[in-house]
């Protein structure tokens, strides 16, 4: 019997990695959102700033989903 | 179709009605946490989860090329044994579903597999040290994986969203859940309706009616597919339960990160050929978002009962299926209608007894116990 200690260590830091690194980016994203709500029914103001942050860390979440179906569906690879 | 003896009608039978017990088994791990935290209506959820796990089983070509993966020789595994393994992991499903414990489907066939064969064919049938390598380990280290991504990534998603609007936050997590949780069911739908269409194309190239080296026919693929997606959509919401309210009180944040630390878990271990449960990573998942947010409140009580539970699936499963395939291999076909008229009665049974108490759709969220003894008296 011989275990694959090194895969173990990979798919523990691969995935400890990936789901922190993508957790985070959202996160960052919904403060942004939350931003640009809280701005818009303050004082009716659009805030570029925050839209643009959650604009653009939810597409780099949707990446990783899109990168997720890529691994799930045997056909695309 | 005179290769279709009774034995092997009977197998392909059970082999979905375990597929289906499969199914109703892991909603919860896709779901459970969307439907606790509002992110999805709960008949909504198990219709995305239904449909995106049919979708799942015909998207695969990958079906299993052994009935277990090496832990079995798969050499001295009858029709019979299959069938005497697959009634131990379907009782043992349905054992656990009314306690409300999620515990893991793969472990109960594989449990029932083991059993069946130890008895059919001598312990020399079976292979221990695949069981260390592929079934204990991961076992040990996938849920820990998991529970500590979502425990690091819970922490940081409180942390970093601290000062904003709970209204905002809530709402912007509860979306991203939709994606996660669609996720963990496409890839359940990949793998797991799999090991049915593996177990009946096994069966049928034993049988002599498929070819060796024979894919899956049409009819299996759909037929498999099909009995996870119902049992999927039917919902086994005693165990939604258990995963959404009974470990911890999940909100949205925890919800996503759970979801997205089995996610990750599942997808790396399956690329790089690790089979692990998808219920264990999942349940570790929640606990490790219950322990990141501070003060969160974890039912150790609850968590202990599931992990005993893992640790009982595997000989309990193989006890079921043991005990079936002497009666199998001793009985033939007379022993197969017994066994099976038995398993009806025990699993009529225990749907009977989950009457008492019944969890649905409309009361899953509504308490965190899932108990046996009949309603509890209406509290204001």
């Amino acid at each position: 019997m011989q275990l694959d200690w090194t895969g173990l260590a990979e798919v523990a830091a691969v995935s400890t990695g990936v789901t922190v690194a993508t957790v985070v980016v959202f996160a960052l994203g919904v403060l942004g959102l939350a931003r640009a709500e809280a701005a818009r029914e303050g004082d009716g103001a659009t805030d570029a700033v925050g839209l643009g942050v959650a604009g653009l860390c939810f597409l780099a979440c949707a990446a990783v989903v899109a990168y997720g179906i890529y691994l799930i569906v045997p056909q695309f690879h | 179709m005179d290769h279709i003896t009774f034995l092997v009608a009977v197998v392909i039978v059970t082999a979905l009605a375990f597929d289906f017990t499969n199914g109703f088994h892991d909603t919860a791990n896709a779901m459970a946490t969307s439907i606790a935290t509002g992110a999805l209506r709960p008949r909504t959820a198990v219709l995305i989860s239904g449909v995106l796990n049919v979708v799942g089983a015909f998207l695969s070509t990958e079906v299993a090329k052994t009935i277990s993966g090496g832990i079995v020789d798969d050499t001295l595994v009858t029709p019979g044994m299959i069938f005497a393994g697959l009634v131990g992991a379907i009782l043992w499903n349905l054992t656990t579903w009314l306690l409300g414990l999620p515990s893991s489907s793969s472990h109960a066939l594989f449990g029932g597999l083991i059993g069946a064969v130890w008895v059919g064919a001598g312990a020399h049938g079976v292979h221990f040290d695949k069981v260390v390598e592929k079934i204990l380990v991961p076992a040990v280290a996938s849920p820990l994986v998991a529970g500590v991504a979502a425990l690091i990534a819970t922490y940081l998603a409180y942390r970093i969203t601290a000062r904003s609007r709970e209204k905002s936050v809530t709402k912007g997590f509860r979306l991203g859940q939709i994606a996660s949780a669609s996720l963990v069911s496409l890839a359940h739908g990949t793998n797991d309706a799999q090991k049915t269409m593996g177990v009946i194309t096994l069966t049928l190239i034993s049988a002599g009616a498929l070819g060796h080296d024979a894919g899956p026919p049409l009819w299996v693929i759909a037929s498999a597919g099909l009995a996870i997606g119902l049992g999927t959509y039917l919902g086994g919401w005693r165990i939604i339960r258990t995963m959404g309210k009974g470990l911890t009180d999940i909100r949205s944040p925890q919800g996503f990160a759970a979801e997205a630390s089995s996610t990750a878990v599942i997808l790396t271990s399956a690329h790089l050929g690790f089979a692990l449960s998808t219920t264990q990573v999942c349940s570790g998942g929640i606990l490790g978002a219950g322990l990141g947010r501070r003060l969160a409140e974890v039912r150790w009580g609850t968590a202990g009962r599931m992990v005993l539970a893992w640790l009982v699936t595997l000989p309990a499963a193989a006890l079921v299926g043991g005990l079936s395939a002497s009666v199998v291999t001793h009985g033939g076909n007379f022993g197969i209608v017994v066994i099976a008229l038995v398993a009806l009665a025990v699993a009529a049974f225990i749907v009977l007894v989950s009457r008492r108490d019944p969890v649905h759709a409309s009361n899953v969220n509504e308490t965190h116990e899932v108990g046996l003894r009949g309603p509890a008296p209406a509290s204001a």
